[in-house]
């Protein structure tokens, strides 16, 4: 039987306590009804100290009464749900149906914050998807499964590379039951509104859920929001056997909203003001994405995240780093450089790169050429940077052909217009173009026969 | 019994624990969730519980087991894939599917599962603790032996041979008291508390990694202790994963503390299929696996690393050589201070808790090169590496300090030569090894005393390096002398001839010593007859483009079977070729 109580003691910012509780167990789903239209808050139970529950809300505060509210605790956590029939349509942060259309007939309710993945369960992702731009296809792999956050800045054009991800990326072989999962999170209306055009317009929306928490919502919601999108996803991809892209935009402000939390909770605050344990409540999130033994589906994340003042040692990036498998970063130099997308290589990574190229996945020479490319734009950024100094002369014929070859790299590997969709093949060949502008000694991490086999030949007029 | 007041995240208090002993492990609420007490007042114990506390509620019942947090020890622990408080990952999918569900109960060591227990004991035979009785082949590669508890004492009354289980009776002890006491394969002990040993010696051999930057720049030692500090996509996991492949012991313990579930999703899957090159069978055929990834609950992650470094030594008590390797030590401490935080202890730097220097401490110093408990002279040893994660790549935070003050070698991970693609990506000037001097007298009888001086020679030459790279910086490459020059061509061929090395590329992925020795060898050599021709006036940049370098470069690249009559013949040609351009030097 569910009691109700009218004991709420104190309010302060989004924590309540509310007293002579009995039977009140950690981490419960609490509705508040207000005395005034019957509207309903939502809030989980974060202490129980004897007879006094400590309620964190995810709603806003505001209408309340201390003394005529009414506090129901309902026994179990917040829950999701969840349903095939979830696919093209739009909920808020909290889960609710925003688009006027019906209320979801739930197969099945999920408790928000899943349930960890046991790792001997897991299945390697290893599946290449190509998203038809160079810098990731070529550089930075992403495999169905992964995690590959886009750390970005404000002004930075993060927004359309992901959409961009969104409406090109395919695997090689053949068809796919995909879907996209987006989670809006604290971004303004207009941002929000162009992902929502974008899936529009490539017909993607049919295939998407959306959830949408804006920069007006209440920040406590913001908790709630991305663990929302990952329960349905999980659902698709690990019931529906669907392959799942999820994009959750922006992580920052998701951060903000917990340190905001745990600053009313009064704990002790770790960098930044940010809460100690921000990295265990990030992973929790992170890790939601892969794959699993047995099932077809997979669940493949991106996040997005600005980083304040592109400090990339920020604790909201760096920690993401640490449990994301690489990191998409883009570069404000480069932007100004009009080279779109701005994807600054070096520090870029993709971990699981290694297990999504080669030999029946891509092609044989990726591997060495990816390398190769590397090595070979950061000698030539670095030349560049002496020339800046020293000037030209004082050069070698070889170092003048590295500092060429960046600023190639650049212009032709690294820009790529928004609608250019170009195959890994194409990706390679472009590689192997760019590579011919060096002298042919300095290519020491193909192996020879690859070089023979794909270098083109030098016309000699 | 005692009765839940509080609940706070993974910190429950009770009352009524009167009964219960400090560091129980007790049961909370219906779902018989494990905790264990970390603080007692009066009759109320404040509990960490290891899983998730969602739905309890004070008026729960705590039991308190009456022992402290324990791991089982017996045949069984190979190959097997455990979680921080050592529940078999395997097991649990088993009962519960992809996702690991509260409550779930399997016992750590298959109860089923029969072994061949051979008896090497005779009844009559006087033992003591850390005395072998018998054997078990727990895997092709591993020997399991059967030791008498620690702390028994007695004659053997009864020994069989055959088939049994881990619970079986296969011994039985008379005591002096003439108590009879039953022996079986599986033993218990307690994770905080080290295992004993006879007596700790110095390490003095070398842990052989096959990793170049590591075996020859900077060695540790089989018994001693590591660090491994990097900012993300600097490569720690790719130096972990390659210890935990190459290194020449008998057991690899790998810790995945607070890690990515992929990470271990990689070791499990990709071990069985990688042959350990010493003893031809696959390297899970030696492997524990602790995985508390960080998607698990944080309790259970400050465990984790005891319960990694007590089985470690359980192996190194049989006389093997243990690698204990814990990726990573920061997310440890991290749970550490989420706990200490919850129990409202003052905090210390950066909110970490006063004592988390000590605890580092104790971890690593549980390593160690021993002679073990038990009649016979056996020798184990026990080598601890951690990852540490610095927020920022920052050095000065508590965790790095803390274990920088403790451990004697120090791989320090540098993003910038991550960017560049130099993997591993080890920065030579800032890393350290002090065990040195105490391997030389290993290096100069095994590998001949021109090692050491090479190594020495390598790392000056890198110095150097940096030291003109500062004047080229400032004047150009081309003011240089070309004895600088050379020098400068030579620190590059250090590094990317070989210091640079490919952990996905199979022949890279292994270098024995006397291939190290020999590879940095020839460049040693090309130096010195560069530098010899130079005197003879010889052209600089034809020194440098002789054929014999792309041999040097592709050094790497060459078959274990092959590489010695290979670099004997690019040696050959090297002199060759010097010798050539030196006699045109003359001539001009």
């Amino acid at each position: 039987m569910i009691k109700e109580y009218k004991t709420i003691a104190e309010i302060t910012g989004p924590l309540m306590v509310v007293r002579r509780v009995d039977g009140v167990t950690y981490d419960e789903l609490v509705e508040i009804e207000l005395p005034n239209d019957g509207g309903i808050r939502r809030g989980k139970v974060l202490e129980v100290n004897g007879d006094k529950a400590v309620v964190q809300l995810f709603e806003p505060s505001a209408g309340i009464n201390l003394a005529q509210s009414k506090v129901r605790f309902l026994g179990h956590p917040l829950q999701l749900g969840v349903s095939g029939d979830m696919l093209g349509r739009v909920f808020s942060g909290m889960g609710d149906p925003i688009d006027g259309g019906p209320e979801i007939l739930a197969e099945e309710y999920r408790d928000i914050n899943g349930l960890a993945m046991n790792p001997a369960a897991r299945n390697y992702p290893n599946e290449f998807i190509q998203t038809g731009i160079s810098t990731i296809d070529g550089l930075n792999t992403l495999v169905r499964g992964q995690k590959l956050p886009i750390f970005s800045g404000s002004g930075l054009p993060h927004n359309q590379l992901a959409a961009q991800i969104a409406r090109q990326a395919k695997v090689l072989d053949g068809e796919s039951n995909f879907a996209v999962v987006f989670a809006a999170i604290g971004i303004t209306f207009e941002e929000s509104e162009y992902f929502v055009q974008e899936f529009r317009r490539t017909g993607a929306i049919d295939r998407t859920v959306l959830f949408i928490n804006l920069a007006n919502d209440p920040a406590v919601e913001r908790i709630s929001t991305p663990r929302m999108a990952l329960t349905a996803a999980e659902y698709l991809a690990f019931e529906k056997n669907m392959h799942v892209l999820v994009i959750l935009t922006d992580i920052t402000n998701y951060a903000e909203a917990l340190r905001e939390v745990s600053a009313a909770k009064k704990e002790v605050p770790g960098r930044r003001g940010y809460p100690g344990y921000l990295y265990t409540d990030l992973a929790t999130m992170y890790e939601r994405a892969g794959r699993q033994l047995g099932k077809d589906g997979s669940i493949t994340m991106i996040p997005i995240l600005t980083m304040p003042e592109d400090d990339k040692t920020h604790p909201i990036p760096d920690l993401t780093g640490y449990i994301t498998e690489g990191q998409i970063i883009l570069s404000r130099e480069l932007y100004r450089k009009n080279v779109l997308p701005p994807v600054d290589v070096l520090p870029s990574l993709s971990r699981l790169k290694d297990k999504g190229i080669g030999v029946g996945k891509t092609r044989e020479d990726h591997a060495g050429t990816m390398n190769q490319l590397f090595a070979a734009y950061a000698t030539g950024k670095e030349n560049k940077e002496l020339m800046s100094i020293l000037g030209e002369a004082a050069l070698t014929p070889t170092d003048l052909k590295f500092a060429r070859f960046a600023d190639e790299f650049e212009k032709r590997y690294v820009t790529q217009g928004q609608d250019d969709n170009r195959s890994i093949t194409d990706t390679l060949d472009l590689g192997w173009e760019l590579l011919s502008i060096l002298p042919k000694t300095e290519l020491k991490r193909i192996k020879p026969e690859f070089v023979d086999k794909y270098l083109p030949k030098e016309d000699k007029q | 019994m005692g009765k839940i007041v509080k609940v706070s995240g993974p910190l429950v208090v009770a009352t009524g624990m009167q009964d219960a002993n400090m560091s129980d492990v007790v049961r909370v609420g219906e779902q018989r969730l494990i905790g264990e007490i970390l603080n007692m007042t009066g009759d109320s114990a404040s509990i960490q519980v290891y899983e998730e506390t969602s739905g309890i509620g004070p008026g729960a019942e705590v039991v308190t087991t009456g022992t402290p947090l324990s791991v089982e020890l017996g045949p069984g622990l190979l190959e097997n894939i455990y979680d921080g408080i050592q529940r078999p990952l395997e097991g649990i999918m088993k009962v519960c599917g992809a996702n690991i569900k509260r409550g779930v109960e399997v016992p750590a060591l298959d109860r089923e599962k029969k072994w061949d227990f051979v008896a090497t004991a005779k009844v009559g035979d006087q033992v003591v603790g850390g005395d072998v009785i018998g054997t078990v082949q727990e895997t092709s590669s591993t020997v399991h032996k059967i030791m008498v508890p620690i702390g028994m004492k007695g004659t053997i009354s009864s020994i069989t041979s055959g088939s049994f289980t881990v619970a079986d009776v296969v011994a039985t002890l008379t005591t002096e008291k003439g108590e009879k006491k039953d022996l079986t394969m599986m033993q218990k002990w307690p994770v905080r508390v080290g295992r004993p040993y006879k007596k700790k010696y110095p390490p003095h051999i070398p842990l052989s990694t096959g990793q170049r930057v590591i075996d020859t720049m900077f060695p540790v030692a089989k018994g001693g202790t590591a660090a491994v500090p990097g900012p993300f996509g600097a490569g720690k996991t790719v130096v972990q994963h390659a210890m935990a492949k190459w290194s020449d012991v008998d057991i690899v313990v790998y810790i995945g503390c607070g890690e990515r579930g992929n990470e271990m999703t990689d070791v499990l899957r990709e071990f069985p299929e990688l042959i350990d090159p010493r003893t031809g069978e696959t390297l899970m055929k030696r492997t524990v696996l602790i995985a508390n990834t960080s998607d698990m609950p944080v309790a259970a992650r400050e465990a984790s690393v005891y319960t990694g470094i007590t089985i470690g030594e359980y192996f190194r008590d049989m006389g093997y050589d243990v690698a204990v390797i814990a990726d990573s030590t920061s997310r440890w401490a991290e749970a550490l201070r989420e706990m200490s935080g919850r129990l409202e202890e003052m905090p210390g730097e950066e909110g970490y808790p006063a004592y988390l220097a000590s605890r580092l401490a104790q971890f690593y110093e549980r390593a160690g090169m021993i002679s073990c408990m038990g009649s016979d002279e056996r020798q184990g040893s026990l080598t601890a590496i951690g990852a540490v994660s610095p927020p920022g790549g920052d050095l000065s935070e508590p965790v790095s300090q803390g274990t920088m003050r403790i451990v004697k070698v120090f791989w320090s991970l540098d993003s910038s030569l991550a960017y560049r693609r130099h993997f591993p990506a080890i920065n030579w000037l800032n890393s350290h090894s002090l065990y040195i001097d105490s391997l030389k007298g290993w290096y100069d009888e095994n590998l001949g005393p021109e090692y050491a001086k090479r190594r020495t020679w390598a790392l000056a030459t890198l110095q150097e390096e940096a030291s003109l790279n500062e004047i080229v910086q400032l004047v150009g490459k081309d003011s240089l002398s070309a004895d600088d020059q050379l020098t400068l061509e030579v620190a590059r061929m250090v590094r990317e001839d070989f210091l640079q090395q490919n952990a996905f590329v199979d022949i890279d992925s292994y270098s024995e010593y006397d291939r190290q020795n020999q590879m940095l060898g020839l460049i040693q050599d090309y130096e010195t007859l560069c530098r010899a021709a130079l005197k003879k006036h010889a052209k600089l940049y034809d020194l440098f483009e002789i054929d014999a370098r792309v041999g040097i470069g592709r050094a790497k690249t060459v078959p274990a079977d092959e590489y010695k009559s290979v670099y004997a013949k690019i040696h050959s040609d090297m002199e060759a070729q010097i010798a050539a351009i030196a006699e045109k030097g003359d001539e001009d």
